[in-house]
């Protein structure tokens, strides 16, 4: 479905995304993980059009889609959030919601009752008339995928909607992102909380320093040195396989 | 539909003024005010919907004054159709700002500035093309007859502005139901998680354009009509650009009513002023500069805020 070859986008001298190629099956959920400043939101940036990759490309449904605009980009049905979440401050739930909707929805009444809909969907439905600015932190990501979500989009790149949530928030969520995959959308996540990881992930890549180091099924990720060593720093993976031996 | 309702019964309200005020000085006050009301409303799809502040919103007033007036000295056009003509000039130059700016990315201070300069490069080329009459500014011939678009009672005068006015704001009641409109407000509060869902910021900023500049249009083809006199200072100096933003922001940026009741509040402050201290020059100036502090303070919602308080919003809207 996704198809990312050789991307690259150097800032500065700094090279935040290095000759990164990965796949997205349809229908899947998988993860881009690793340390803070991997590249991990630049290469979702990249590849939804927010910047322009230096070299590679990037193709979704089999139609070339390197350095389009992003609305373009989200009309072909590939839709980011944002880390930072973003709301229309000043608009309620249902307004923010709606304007997703309008992708594909001219009539404003029509609009409105789908992003009802979308609400119910994400656990927004008790909140549509707040001002989007008086969400909580949670109700702010839960809003950034609503949004989302509302524009039908094929595939969904969200960026760390469970950064900040508290542990039973993140229960919360983790079965409302796979009932969205099981409706038939394709999920691509960025994830620093490895629990939902573990829990949702089918296929996962981990990113450091702008390369990709290792990918395959997050579980098989946790145990693999060169993932240890990129978050916990070089020799951990001896030092944590010794400690284990020692026990 | 409560707020068309409204909407309506405030214009027919408005439309009975020539019966009831018999006075040519009222009558004058109440056709400034309806005019301010009108270009505050045209600011503010621009500045209030889609959220670009514009400090030269004079450039489409003075062009669409400027098309009537020289497409009839000089050409013979009838005004009706000058008015059609004028209209879409402010429309057609409101777009070719627009893009010029919004495609380098131009936004908040910068984009007010080039307005600003935009403007006064209008003021410039008209104060030198022989054309327009250049420094002495133009004339249009008196003929007062309906169809010379000039009248020799103030009320049929008050009566075009008012249906212009009503189109305006017809026109952002409509905004405020359909999706143009909601990408408006989108592209103000966030261009880019706009983008992110699919909303085209450009084309949506050049639609604001469109739309502000063609009633601002109207506004000129109004005020060449009746002043039947025009000067670049008058069409393209800071006055209207002036009055068009400081109504909107006073009564209320990105709402339906804010600019009309802007205008009214801010006229009737004027003249009140004019009464308690006399003709004094720029007075109104110096009340205008102190409201608009006093506002952007105390109420930077405007005064559409005191009539829905805190939750701004509710819902659809009408819904």
């Amino acid at each position: 479905m996704l198809d990312v070859s050789n991307l690259s986008k150097t800032f500065g001298g700094l090279r935040a995304v290095d000759d990164v190629s990965l796949t997205v099956a349809e229908g899947s959920i998988s993860a881009l993980i690793g340390p803070n400043g991997a590249g991990k939101t630049t290469l979702f940036a990249l590849i939804t059009g927010f910047h322009r990759p230096d070299g590679g490309a990037v193709r979704f449904m089999g139609r070339d889609v390197t350095g389009e605009k992003p609305f373009r980009i989200a009309r072909a049905g590939m839709v980011r959030t944002f880390q930072i979440v973003q709301p229309f401050a000043g608009q309620t739930v249902r307004e923010n919601i709606a304007v997703g909707a309008h992708l594909h929805i001219a009539d404003r009444t029509a609009a409105l009752s789908k992003a009802e809909d979308v609400a119910r969907k994400v656990g927004l439905a008790d909140r549509l008339d707040v001002d989007a600015a008086d969400l909580t932190v949670a109700g702010r990501k839960r809003l950034e995928v609503a949004r989302a979500l509302a524009t039908d989009p094929k595939l969904l790149l969200l960026d760390e909607v469970m950064a900040g949530l508290n542990p039973s928030e993140i229960r919360d969520v983790i079965p409302v992102i796979r009932a969205i995959r099981d409706s038939g959308v394709t999920i691509l996540l960025i994830e620093h909380v490895m629990q939902a990881v573990m829990e949702l992930g089918e296929q996962a890549w981990v990113l450091n320093q702008g390369r990709l180091i290792a990918e395959g099924a997050p579980r098989s990720l946790a145990g693999d040195p060169a993932v240890i060593e990129a978050y916990l720093g070089q020799g951990m993976a001896r030092r944590l396989a010794g400690g284990r031996a020692d026990a | 539909m409560k707020r068309l309702f409204l909407l309506l019964a405030l214009f027919a309200a408005m439309a009975l003024v020539p019966l009831v005020v018999r006075s040519e000085f009222w009558l004058n006050v109440c056709i400034l005010t309806v005019f301010s009301a009108l270009i505050g409303q045209a600011w503010n799809i621009l500045g209030g919907y889609a959220g670009q502040f514009s400090f030269g919103h004079a450039l489409f007033f003075g062009v669409g004054a400027y098309a009537v007036a020289v497409l009839q000295v000089h050409l013979g056009v009838n005004p009706w159709i000058g008015l059609i003509l004028g209209a879409a000039f402010g429309a057609g130059v409101a777009v070719a700002v627009g893009w010029l700016t919004f495609r380098y990315g131009l936004r908040g201070s910068y984009f007010a500035l080039v307005t600003l300069a935009f403007a006064e490069v209008f003021r410039i080329l008209a104060n030198s093309t022989p054309w327009t009459g250049a420094g002495e500014g133009i004339m249009i011939k008196l003929s007062p007859r309906p169809s010379m678009m000039q009248f020799k009672d103030l009320g049929h005068y008050y009566w075009l502005l008012l249906a212009m006015t009503l189109a305006c704001y017809l026109t952002v009641w409509w905004l405020d139901r359909s999706r143009l409109g909601a990408r408006m407000l989108a592209v103000r509060d966030n261009e880019d998680a706009a983008a992110a869902i699919g909303v085209d910021a450009f084309a949506v900023k050049l639609q604001a354009m469109a739309l502000s500049g063609l009633f601002m249009g109207l506004a000129g083809v109004f005020y060449a009509q009746r002043y039947l006199y025009l000067d670049p200072g008058i069409a393209f100096g800071p006055t209207e650009s002036v009055e068009a933003l400081l109504v909107a922001i006073v009564g209320g940026i990105g709402t339906l009513f804010g600019p009309l009741m802007g205008a009214v509040v801010l006229h009737a402050l004027s003249e009140g002023a004019q009464v308690a201290l006399g003709s004094l020059p720029g007075a109104n100036m110096v009340i205008y500069g102190t409201v608009l502090v006093l506002m952007v303070l105390f109420m930077p919602r405007g005064l559409a805020s005191l009539t829905r308080p805190r939750s701004r919003r509710k819902g659809g809207r009408d819904a």
